[in-house]
């Protein structure tokens, strides 16, 4: 399944990072490898985009991208 | 390149003054250690080629020896895609005639400890001397292992919490010691044999002259192969390194997850026991953090505290901001007629009281709405809700085709354009502040609301639409509106032509609510005060002084005896001149002040710039204006709401004339063309007001803009679009009401 599939509040694991070269590089950078456990904390109001938990920082990403990554349950 | 040999001769000046380079993660309290480390000394300057800001200052190292300290840009890494990026690793390394740091103090937030090392890998990697800061350790439990780290990565780990100055001291010691041993530490990072492989090859294509040892060079080739691709936007990158690169990237394996995944094994591995906690328990800043956002965030009350504070920074620039402008406002109406009276009669007390004074007083009215916008974005910015807002207005602002963050310069610029633009620099990339600057000015500042409201008051009867809703409101409420779709549909227009740029994804960090220290805030808005008023302001004096002169030489004999009745307050800006300026007793003015005003207008008349009303003319002619619009529009360029007090002198009532004198409206309302009809008809006045929202009749403007961009090529495109996009919306209304019989 993908990260915008993901059940709020429900861990799970990257497997692969997709989408454009210089957005899925920054975001590994910012250790969103795979492995790394990620949550999916919030959806905004207006229902994109979403907030993210991994190691305990917080990011948000749009939906469109969260879709480019795959994640399996824990 | 010039720009880059300056920026080295000023670097060699300083020679005998190691510079050191402060790097870091956004959000780790970088400025606040720059701020801790300089003191109330810093120079603000610009990287070349490129509107990023580069901030430098002098630190005092307990024993006689200064350094100077570079702060960078906030960085998560090294790799880079697009200019802005690039001068992190340029300036770190000292790549392209950049002077060359002699020692990196990086920041690193030991809340998130791990995240942050990852830049700190690739600057051991890169070989550059380093001092670790690790910032925050107030806001952990247990604090990390520093020592630890410090022999992990074989450079010194000073812990320090820089908002409160705990352990500045010490950090001064390891930089004044990092000088000396010029310690380069090393990380064992476990890279798969095939990047290593491709890494050589690249590395074998390295110009000489970035060439520096084994491990420096593989370093940087290894920055070369996650960095460069088909469509980067690098600048400086030879040929031959961008050809080894695009022939190693040809292969099937995903290099940037090797180097990222093998980068995060090591720190996982041999970071995460130094941290002595486990992953999983949140820091107390995180918590805390959490129990605000559920409010913050939250799809009713997050979008009600968002309004509210946004309708903050809107009263502060509309309102508050006021009592301030009335003081300078008249401080300098008074300095101006000192001046007046103790000066010989003559061109130097013109120039000196109308000229001068008036220009310094037009650059100065700026600076309470300047100071205010900043110091409530400086608050917001650091308390880490600007993160939170443009999350929450994603949605509606990338359906505009603009950065989330563009929301609050657009808002000020339904106050004034001035600090709208200054504003623009929280965005990081120069597109997007750039598509932005070129809409703000398009919002409804307030110095239109005079030109409005003398249009509509003298051309449109009040009256009722359906019996309840007064026609004068409802124009006001329609130029508002249509002022603010112009801006957006120009922002999808520009956004997909002069300034196009590949649309970024979304990649934001929400940092933990921190208290913002007034320290640093206070002290990042008297900076951007000094920057306008030494760069913008000198440039507005100077367009403020020639104007003046455009509209007063060549000068007729003076009347005798000469009142001062108007010691012109044309070129007063009034940013929200309808409460501020005094209305004069416009029927005494008439009694005694008809001769005078009659001579001020047969002045302006004559002047160059009346003959350059009449010059343009027929130009403006199928808009509806005729010569005396057109000295108005030429005098309003100072600023608009100097409209009102131009056509006060053209219609002989004196410069005192405001939006609410009931002669100017009087005079507006009568004129006649030669053939007796008219010439101020609803719809001309239409055509005007159109003409007013839409053209760049603000030369302030023009200059922060200058300022911002570091050429004048966006100020020329600004004014040059927004007269087109003006004349073209006027001829429509025009033209078109004339011949759907409208008159």
């Amino acid at each position: 399944m993908t990260l915008a599939e993901a059940a709020l509040d429900t861990p799970v694991v990257v497997k692969h990072v997709g989408g454009e070269r210089a957005f899925r590089r920054r975001l590994m950078e910012l250790g969103m490898v795979p492995g790394t456990q990620v949550t999916v904390e919030k959806v905004a109001p207006l229902g994109d985009p979403l907030e993210l938990r991994a190691r305990g920082c917080a990011l948000s990403i749009r939906a469109a991208e969260a879709r480019a990554i795959v994640v399996e349950s824990v | 390149m010039n720009a880059r040999a300056e920026i080295t001769a000023a670097a060699d000046a300083n020679r005998g003054e190691p510079l050191v380079a402060l790097i870091g993660n956004p959000n780790t309290g970088k400025t606040t250690l720059f701020n801790q480390l300089t003191g109330s000394r810093a120079r603000v300057g610009n990287y070349p080629g490129i509107t990023v800001e580069r901030r430098t200052g002098q630190v005092a190292l307990g024993d006689r020896s200064s350094i100077e300290l570079l702060d960078l840009p906030g960085c998560y890494s090294l790799s880079a895609r697009s200019p802005e990026e690039q001068i992190a690793i340029e300036a770190v390394l000292g790549l392209h005639a950049m002077p060359r740091p002699d020692l990196a103090v990086v920041v690193v937030d030991a809340g998130q400890l791990i995240r942050n090392l990852y830049l700190v890998v690739q600057l051991v990697e890169l070989q550059v001397p380093l001092v670790v800061a690790l910032n925050m350790t107030d806001e952990v439990d247990p604090v990390p292992d520093h020592d630890g780290l410090a022999k992990l990565l074989g450079v010194p780990v000073v812990p320090l919490v820089a908002s409160r100055g705990d352990g500045v001291d010490a950090l001064k010691n390891a930089i004044a010691e990092g000088l000396m041993l010029a310690q380069l530490g090393a990380v064992e990072v476990a890279y798969p044999q095939a990047l290593l492989d491709d890494v050589a090859a690249v590395g074998a294509a390295l110009p000489d002259g970035w060439r520096r040892s084994p491990p420096h060079d593989r370093a940087l080739a290894m920055w070369a192969l996650t960095s460069i691709d088909e469509d980067d936007q690098l600048h400086s990158i030879p040929a031959a390194l961008r050809q080894s690169v695009m022939d190693s990237l040809s292969s099937e394996r995903d290099v940037d997850a090797e180097v990222v995944t093998a980068r995060y094994r090591f720190l996982d591995e041999h970071v995460q026991p130094l941290t002595r906690s486990d992953d999983q328990s949140p820091s107390r800043s995180r918590t805390l953090t959490e129990k605000i956002d559920r409010v913050a965030l939250h799809p009713v009350f997050g979008f009600a505290i968002f309004i509210l504070l946004m309708l903050v920074v809107f009263q502060a620039l509309f309102s508050w901001s006021d009592p301030a402008i009335g003081v300078i406002e008249t401080l300098f109406g008074w300095i101006g007629a000192a001046a007046q009276a103790h000066l010989p009669e003559g061109f130097v007390a013109d120039i000196v009281s109308e000229g001068l004074i008036g220009g310094v007083g037009n650059v100065i009215v700026f600076l309470p709405q300047i100071l205010l916008l900043f110091l409530l974005l400086g608050l917001l910015e650091d308390s880490g809700y600007m993160a939170r807002a443009a999350y929450l207005m994603d949605r509606v602002m990338k359906a505009l085709g603009l950065h989330g963050r563009a929301f609050v310069p657009m808002l000020s610029g339904c106050a004034c354009a001035i600090p709208a633009i200054m504003a623009t620099r929280t965005m990081e990339r120069e597109r997007d502040r750039l598509l932005t600057m070129m809409v703000v000015p398009l919002m409804t500042c307030s110095a239109r609301l005079p030109v409005y409201t003398l249009i509509i008051a003298a051309l449109f009867p009040p009256s009722q639409v359906a019996g309840v809703l007064p026609v004068q409101g409802l124009l006001m409420v329609f130029m508002y509106l249509f002022a603010t779709m112009v801006a957006l549909a120009a922002a999808g227009v520009l956004g997909r032509t002069v300034i196009k740029g590949r649309r970024m994804p979304l990649l934001l960090e929400l940092p933990p609510y921190r208290l913002p220290t007034l320290r640093s805030v206070g002290r990042q808005t008297l900076e951007r005060a000094g920057v306008f008023l030494k760069e913008a302001g000198t440039v507005i004096l100077v367009c403020t002084i020639a104007l003046w002169a455009l509209l007063t030489y060549p000068k007729p004999d003076a009347p005798q005896p000469l009142e001062t009745v108007a010691v012109a307050s044309w070129q007063h800006h009034l940013p929200d001149s309808a409460t501020s300026v005094e209305s004069v007793d416009v029927a005494q003015l008439a009694d005694n002040g008809d001769a005078v005003a009659q001579w001020h207008a047969d002045k302006l008349a004559g002047s160059l710039g009346g003959k350059l009303g009449r010059a343009i003319e027929p130009a403006i002619a199928p808009l509806g204006f005729d010569w005396k619009l057109g000295v108005g529009i030429i005098g309003a360029f100072a600023a608009r709401e100097v409209f009102v007090s131009t056509m006060g002198l053209v219609y002989g009532i004196g410069a005192d004339a405001d939006e609410e004198s009931k002669p100017l409206r009087d005079r507006i309302e009568a004129d006649k063309h030669a053939d007796g009809t008219p010439i101020y008809t609803p719809l001309m006045g239409l055509s005007l007001m159109i003409f007013f929202a839409l053209a760049c009749q603000c030369m302030s403007t023009l200059a922060v803009v200058k300022r911002e961009t570091r050429s004048w090529k966006w100020p020329t495109f600004l004014f040059g679009y927004m007269t087109v996009l003006a004349w073209l919306f006027s001829f429509l209304v025009y033209q078109g009401g004339k011949m759907l019989g409208f008159a």
